[in-house]
Parts: structure tokens; C-alpha cells; sequence
């Protein structure tokens, strides 16, 4: 949680936290999630934004969460871009939250 | 005879899985192609299989209906040939383009039946791109498939049984919700009420929901206008939600936000097959044609489910079932008396289906003036960031009364989400500013690929051309 970088978690886990944790890397910041969770899920445990819009280089975090509003792409340290509500997140993940709007 | 067939499902929802039910019953093995990792659909989805509550916590009164769908496709898992997280991405006759684990391949088929669901229909209010804004069916999601509430203090907004369906389920579930903030008024509901009794088991179910929120004290608030959503901060997250009511002005504060005004029919298959399209004044929306069967007017192709026109999950099943009987038939299966007797059934079952949608559309309307009232400044498309604004400034200048026209120009519904998420509201501020109609204007063309695929799979295909 903090309050200086993307911001503090967006979502809440109620339930179903007795699942064995993974570690991943956001923005070469070593991170915990749990098996099961997809990357949105991963990230917005930890934080407020997943990427940023092309346009206004405004924070975005998701929206549909079922792979139809196109608005959940991350990428990796590799350069492969993922949608992170539908990609489960795995052990030694690098992933990157890039900033947005004209370059 | 039915050797030679090769049927194909897209979609392992509720419509899929009991089309897939049906042909098998008649000795056919269709290909089941579904996005998912996991069928159900998103009604009936399941969450990943390290996960722990049971069906009743997951699926409340529905948990019946979902595992007999689940178990009807673990009973026929080796009589088809499932493919799960396989996108469809094109279709042509007698062929698509899948794509599965990054690669892309084609997949030859006979007949072709078309489940592919539905989504949220969004109106978009001010602030609505803010991190902590989501669609009624994302907060759904969250909790159902992954354990998460969407924030702290949630706000559910728009209109639509589902508002108040997600709000016992958040509470249900430990989570605090702020409001239920509904745009329809006590007024709707009433003069909903004689159509609503058609299905007075589904109308119990919501009553309940209601009855239970109030008694929990959870603040329902009806004939609400959403203003504007307040955003705090460096990432400019949600903080609270101001909106008017015949009472005045009002600011709650919250971390969260699930948006949606009933929901819109995922059409793009149907479309770049060459359905034609009528506008369904009821829904108010552009619908591929079908007869009462879920024929087109392509041969071979079959639309089920919410994807050919919402009315919900057991209509879904419904269809799907009477989609297969009809492909059955016209591939030359003569039927027996019972299961035509069924098909009967079935239809009639379908039809008191779309007598109670047209119900829940009265006690659940979009709100009508929601363009007129639009300010300039809100942002349409979230994929371009096209305001309100843009788009009627670009259909006054160059005169552009047709969708398609509108979005050539100022790039509305050209982002990657093809329009889902900007479609309906961008066809309401033209005609609102045209003096048109929302059947006037037109809708969105689809067009392949219908999502997203990644250049390296499609490099591997020469002689195909890529939108």
C-alpha cells in the first residue's frame, strides 16, 4: 500500500484466501498474489491502476472483467501484452504498468 | 446421414451447453468453442478450481440451474470436442478462425450455432474511465470468479435487476454498499407489474432482493440521474458519486462504482456472417433476425441465448435446445412425436420469456433524455476518448446522420473494444443531436477480428487479410 505510487489497493478480497501465494513483480517491485487470481486481480490487490490511456495518459484499472472493453492490456518485461482479466497470473511474472498519452 | 455434419457451438454457456446436449442426444459430436477456461458462461461461471465455496454461496437461488448446466457438460465431456479458451475471432461460411494459446488455426464446420452471450450496456456519466469504476456484471465477476469486492464502499448504479441481484450478493457477502442508485422509478415498476407476472418465480426472486437490502438498511434510491463521479488523488481514483433525484442534488462517497443499464447482445459473429438486423424497439437495439426456432437467414446458421437477444439465463437454455432441434431437422433428423411436442414447448416457453423481458424493460427503461442531458465534456469512447462533444460537433459540421459515417470521422467505436462498451451510447447522442431516432441512425458494423489478436499470430496466416 502506497500512497505515493499508483495508489493503494482497488480491490478487496471477502473470501476464498485460503490458496497457496505466488510471487510476481510489478514495475520491478516484487509482489504476493494468490493461485487463482488473474493479473487484474493480482495487481488490483496491491494497487489502483493497471495501465494508463493512449490518449490522456489518464490511470486505468479494467472495467468489464470479461474480455470485452479492451481496457485491461498489460505488458510484460518481455514485451508480451496481456489481458490481464483473463490471463492467470504465475509465478515470476514481470509485469510492466507503462505510462500512457502521447509519446 | 448425420456422419457427414460438423456441427459447431460457439460459446459454453447456458444456450451452448444445451445445444451441444441436444445434438449429442442424436449421435452428433459438435465442436464446443468457448472463450472461458471453464464453461458456464458468465451467468453460471465458475471460478478457477482451487477455489472453495459451494455452489450455493456462489450461485444463490440459481445454484440448482448451474450445476445442472455444469453437470449436463461434465456428462457429454467425451462425446464432443471442447475447446475451451479458444477465441473466435472470424467467421466466413463453412469456416472460422480460432485463437488458442497465441496461435491462430481454422476450424471447418457444417452447421453453425451462435451462443456467444452478452455484456453490460453502458451510459457513461462523467468520471466514468476513473480507476474503481467497473460494469455491474465486472463487480459480479470480482466476487463470483475471484473473492474481491470492486472497493471499500461500493455504489451500484444504473438500472436493471442486476443492480439489486449484485447488491444482496455484495452484502451477502461482506461487503458495503453504499446505495443502490436505480435511474427507473417506483412508477416503472408499477406499470411493469401485469407483464412481470408472467414469471412469478423470477419476479418473487427480485422482490426478495429488494425486501432483504431495505431490511439490512442498505439505501435503495430510485429515479436517480448520475452526474458526475468524484476522483481523488494522483491515479485519480474513485471517491464519490454525485447525482440528482427529484429531491435535489446529492454527493455519497465511495470507493467503488458498478455502472449498467440492463444488457446488450454480443452480435458480432452473427453480423460479419451476414444476418440481417432489425431494430428491436423493446430492447433498443439493433438484433440479428431469427424465426421463433433461432433460424437466420443464412443457411446452417443458428443464433441461442442473450448473444441473439437478451432474455436471460433459462431462456438461454431454451433456445439453445430448440436452435439444435431445428438444425437437426433441417439437416433431414426426423424427430419423434415427443420432441416435437418439445420444440413446441419451447417456443411457447420463449415467447412468455420475451412478454417478461418487455416487462422488465418497462420497470427497468433506459433513461430516454439520458443524451439530451449528456454535457459536452463526457467522455463517449473510452478506447479514443471521444467526448460527447466531438461527436456532435462532427455530425454538425459534415452532416453525418449514420453511425458508421460518425465513426469514420471522429473515431468513435474505433478503439479495441470494436464499440461494446461506446456502441449504445454513441447511437443516442446522434440522435439525439440529428432529431433522429436510435433506429435511424444505425448501429456498428462488425468486423473481424471481432477482439484483439497478437500480430505474431496472425503473421502465421499470409493470405489472410487483417482489419
Amino acid at each position: 500500500m502506497r500512497d505515493d505510487g499508483p495508489g493503494p489497493a482497488l480491490l478487496k478480497r471477502l473470501t476464498e484466501r485460503q490458496r497457496e501465494s505466488v510471487s510476481f513483480m510489478l514495475d520491478g517491485q516484487v509482489l504476493d498474489a494468490l493461485l487463482g487470481d488473474t493479473v487484474l486481480t493480482a495487481v488490483l490487490t496491491h494497487r489502483a491502476t493497471l495501465r494508463h490511456a493512449e490518449v490522456s495518459g489518464e490511470a486505468r484499472a479494467g472495467f468489464c472483467l470479461m474480455g470485452a472493453c479492451q481496457d485491461c492490456w498489460v505488458s510484460t518485461e518481455s514485451g508480451e501484452r496481456l489481458r490481464a482479466c483473463s490471463t492467470f497470473i504465475q509465478p515470476g511474472m514481470r509485469l510492466l504498468t507503462p505510462a500512457g498519452g502521447p509519446q | 446421414m448425420t456422419d457427414a455434419l460438423l456441427p459447431v457451438i460457439v460459446g459454453a454457456g447456458p444456450a451452448g451447453i444445451r445445444a451441444a446436449q441436444t445434438l449429442v442426444r442424436h449421435g452428433l459430436r459438435p465442436i464446443v468453442l468457448d472463450e472461458a477456461g471453464r464453461c458456464g458462461g458468465q451467468i453460471y461461471r465458475q471460478p478457477p478450481a482451487n477455489f472453495g465455496r459451494s455452489n450455493k454461496t456462489l450461485y444463490g437461488f440459481e445454484a440448482g440451474r448451474a450445476e445442472a448446466v455444469h453437470r449436463a457438460m461434465g456428462a457429454m465431456r467425451d462425446r464432443i470436442d471442447y475447446r475451451p479458451e479458444t477465441l473466435v475471432w472470424n467467421a466466413e461460411a463453412g469456416q472460422l478462425d480460432v485463437l488458442h494459446q497465441g496461435q491462430t488455426s481454422t476450424v471447418a464446420y457444417t452447421q453453425l450455432i451462435v451462443a456467444t452471450g452478452a455484456t453490460d450496456r453502458v451510459l457513461p456519466v462523467v468520471g466514468w474511465t476513473a480507476p474503481g469504476v467497473f460494469t455491474l456484471g465486472a463487480a459480479q465477476v470480482a466476487l463470483k470468479f475471484q473473492g474481491c469486492a470492486i472497493g471499500e464502499r461500493v455504489v451500484l448504479m444504473g438500472t436493471g435487476p442486476l443492480l439489486y441481484l449484485i447488491a444482496y450478493q455484495y452484502a451477502r457477502a461482506g461487503a458495503t454498499v453504499a446505495a443502490v442508485l436505480d435511474s427507473a422509478t417506483l412508477t416503472d415498476q408499477i406499470a411493469a407489474l401485469p407483464a412481470l407476472a408472467q414469471q412469478p418465480a423470477a419476479l418473487a426472486k427480485g422482490l426478495y432482493y429488494v425486501a432483504w437490502l431495505r431490511a439490512h438498511g442498505v439505501p435503495l434510491r430510485g429515479g436517480v440521474r448520475p452526474l458526475r463521479v468524484l476522483a481523488q488523488g494522483r491515479v485519480g481514483r474513485v471517491s464519490g458519486i454525485v447525482w440528482r433525484d427529484a429531491q435535489g442534488e446529492h454527493t455519497l462517497v465511495c470507493d467503488a462504482i458498478g455502472l449498467g443499464y440492463g444488457l446488450r447482445s454480443e452480435t458480432q459473429l452473427a453480423d460479419i456472417l451476414d444476418c440481417r438486423f432489425q431494430f428491436d424497439a423493446v430492447q433498443r437495439a439493433w438484433l440479428p433476425e431469427r424465426d421463433a426456432a433461432g433460424r437466420t437467414r443464412v443457411t446452417g446458421l443458428y443464433l441461442a441465448g442473450d448473444g441473439a437477444a437478451i432474455l436471460g439465463a433459462d431462456a438461454a437454455e431454451w433456445a439453445g435446445e430448440r436452435a439444435a432441434l431445428a438444425l437437426l431437422v433441417d439437416a433431414g433428423v426426423c424427430l419423434d412425436a415427443p420432441e416435437r411436442a418439445r420444440a413446441l414447448t419451447l417456443e411457447a416457453r420463449l415467447a412468455r420469456a420475451r412478454r417478461f423481458r418487455a416487462g422488465l424493460e418497462r420497470a427497468f427503461p433506459m433513461p430516454v433524455n439520458w443524451a439530451a442531458q449528456a454535457p459536452d465534456e463526457l467522455v463517449i469512447c473510452r478506447c479514443e476518448e471521444v467526448t460527447a462533444g466531438d461527436l456532435r460537433r462532427t455530425a454538425l459540421a459534415t452532416g453525418a446522420l449514420e453511425l458508421n459515417r460518425l465513426k469514420a470521422l471522429s473515431r468513435v467505436g474505433m478503439g479495441r473494444c470494436q464499440g461494446r462498451m461506446c456502441g449504445a451510447a454513441a447511437a443516442e447522442i446522434l440522435a439525439d443531436c440529428s432529431a433522429q431516432s436510435p433506429s435511424d441512425v444505425g448501429r456498428l458494423r462488425g468486423q473481424a477480428p471481432v477482439k484483439p489478436i497478437p500480430f505474431s499470430a496472425s503473421a502465421a496466416l499470409p493470405h489472410q487479410e487483417l482489419a
